[in-house]
């Protein structure tokens, strides 16, 4: 019988950074990292040799067919003067960025390293949006790409499996999309720092000026029923409920617990990782969950000893709309069938009981797929360091949360949990 | 027929004779479409081909408008939508399908739990003859 798994010694962050989010045709992979390799470097509040560091972690997806370049473990490694020492990229489709990030940790746990850097990076915008759907279907299972699927496709399906079995309906998704503008509105960094309703006044000002008819709509809701405005991608999957094609660069500082002192004041502590596999939609036992997610949320939840209610805030993989529902179910917030309510009932908003994706998440945020699982994790430092900015939670004594990252259609999905202490 | 190997290839083989085949475990019974060569429930490795009788039903499915290449190629685009789905066959194993014979336009009329039959969409002929697993309303 297998003991309680157990990290063979603690590992802390001491820092993270990561580039704007957005669509670049000026920057690369390298111009990418070195944005959010420098804003590490300065948020680590008693400095950090860059020289010290001992290995790096990279998440990368799929550069090797969007850009025609692979292993970028190296090239990022000497982008940053860190040669010789060693760099390994991690792939675990839109998850390779928690990959890194779990990597690093076991570096570091096993006793090997003391100072590792974690990241992650992306760049897709420079395809069309027809080859990237192709590429990133890549990492869906092989039946599901031979029958048509793309990945909007499978969450779209997954959409009406979950529609048909707990009655919730499109305009339940259309919640979700609202509170992720309203909270992206808030993140400077994001790709689509506006909400639905700043969209909405800057259509209907474009209409005025250009002389066209002014469209109206009621309310955020009429606009995302707008089949104009808002037009199928995979039905019941829209354009607004779809993460955009993005790119961008994360990274993070991982140490050694006895030694995070020295780097900070206020480090934050790994108190839990879990990761899962899953199946392909034919082979999948129930279609309104992901067995891979519920996996690695009862290791990350064992390790840690914590339970869901104990965690306060956490950026979900909502790569669709749809996902962001289910995984709250999936890891436990709420009951199979109650997320749609709970996000209805405004529970996950920046100022409910359970802020989700304060950053504006995958769908406001941006989505560079690598760079994704490490960003999360840089919204729950800003939070749980207090330093949110305007999008800071108001809850009191802030001390947990937690990412959980979701490669390909749920082959690879991650939880991270971390902590203030 | 049963001598072929368990594979990927051998059911698209099947598909271009129009036979939807998997693979039943000699020992437990399990039955895996597409076959597996390993039975995932007891891991024995002795399997035997079954034949489904291609009759089922939707259990979820999405019309795309933005497709991959090779949709578009077919002549799918956001005006002209496709479907695909998850059909649930009456052996009690699920398909990843196309779905044929639907109002893609219409997706709200594509019901979940529509009984469906299976259709084998034949792509090109000769060498390179490929074939896709759909279903269609029964």
């Amino acid at each position: 019988m297998q003991k309680r798994r157990k990290l063979g010694r603690g590992v802390a962050v001491v820092g993270t950074g990561m580039s704007k989010f957005g669509m670049f045709k000026e920057k690369n992979s390298k111009d990418l990292f070195a944005e959010a390799f420098n804003e590490m470097l300065s948020s680590v509040d008693k400095g950090i040799d860059p020289k010290d560091i001992q290995a790096l972690y990279l998440g990368n997806a799929s550069n090797d067919t969007l850009v025609h370049q692979m292993h970028w473990g190296p090239i990022i490694s000497d982008l940053i003067g860190l040669t010789p020492k060693p760099a390994t990229r991690t792939e675990g489709a839109c998850a390779s960025g928690a990959l890194a990030f779990r990597e690093g940790v076991f570096a570091i746990a096993s006793g090997f390293y003391d100072i590792v850097l974690v990241g992650g990076v992306e760049e897709m915008s420079k395809r069309t949006t027809e080859e990237v759907t192709e590429i990133l279907a890549m990492a869906a299972s092989p039946y599901e790409v031979r029958v048509g699927f793309t990945f909007p496709g499978v969450f779209g399906a997954t959409a009406t499996a979950y529609f048909a079995r707990y009655g919730a309906t499109r305009e339940h998704l259309m919640n979700v999309t609202i509170k992720s503008h309203n909270n992206a509105r808030l993140n400077p960094k994001a790709q689509f720092n506006v909400s639905i309703r700043d969209i909405m006044n800057q259509r209907m000002e474009r209409a005025r000026k250009k002389g066209e008819p002014v469209p109206t709509w009621k309310d955020e809701k009429e606009f995302l029923r707008d089949p104009v405005a808002n037009p199928v991608v995979a039905w019941p999957m829209h354009l607004y409920d779809c993460s955009p094609i993005s790119d961008g660069a994360s990274c993070m500082l991982l140490v050694a617990e006895e030694i995070a002192k020295s780097f900070t004041d206020n480090p934050l502590y790994v108190v839990g990782i879990g990761q899962g596999s899953g199946q392909g939609l034919h082979a999948k036992e129930d279609l309104t969950c992901f067995e891979a997610t519920r996996y690695a949320a009862k290791e990350a939840y064992e390790l840690s000893g914590l339970k869901p209610e104990d965690i306060q805030i956490a950026e979900v993989h909502d790569c669709f709309s749809i996902a962001e529902i289910i995984h709250l179910e999936d890891l436990g917030f709420f009951k199979p069938g109650q997320g749609y309510k709970a996000v209805e009932e405004g529970l996950t908003r920046l100022d409910g009981v359970k802020p989700i994706n304060t950053s504006g998440g995958l769908k406001c945020k941006g989505h560079p797929i690598g760079a994704t699982g490490i960003a999360q994790l840089y919204e729950i430092w800003k939070q749980l360091r207090g330093e949110a900015g305007k999008r800071q939670v108001p809850i009191k004594d802030l001390r947990i949360g937690a990412t959980h990252n979701l490669g390909g259609t749920g082959g690879t999905c991650t939880l991270t949990i971390l902590e203030r202490r | 027929m049963e001598e072929r190997p368990f594979s990927d290839i051998s059911y698209e083989q099947f598909l271009n004779e129009e036979k939807l085949m998997g693979s039943k475990c000699a020992k437990c019974g399990a039955l895996f479409v597409p076959p597996r060569s390993i039975c995932i429930r007891c891991y024995n490795t002795k399997m035997e081909w079954a034949q489904m009788k291609g009759k089922g039903k939707l259990v979820a499915f999405t019309c795309i408008a933005v497709g991959p290449p090779y949709m578009i190629k077919e002549g799918y685009d956001r005006q002209h939508p496709y479907c695909s789905g998850v059909v649930e066959l009456e052996e009690g194993v699920r398909v990843v399908a196309r779905i044929e014979g639907v109002n893609t336009n219409k997706p709200e009329t594509i019901k979940v739990g529509t009984p469906l039959t299976v259709q084998f969409l034949h792509r090109a002929e000769g060498e390179n003859l490929k074939t896709f697993l759909a279903f269609k309303p029964a």
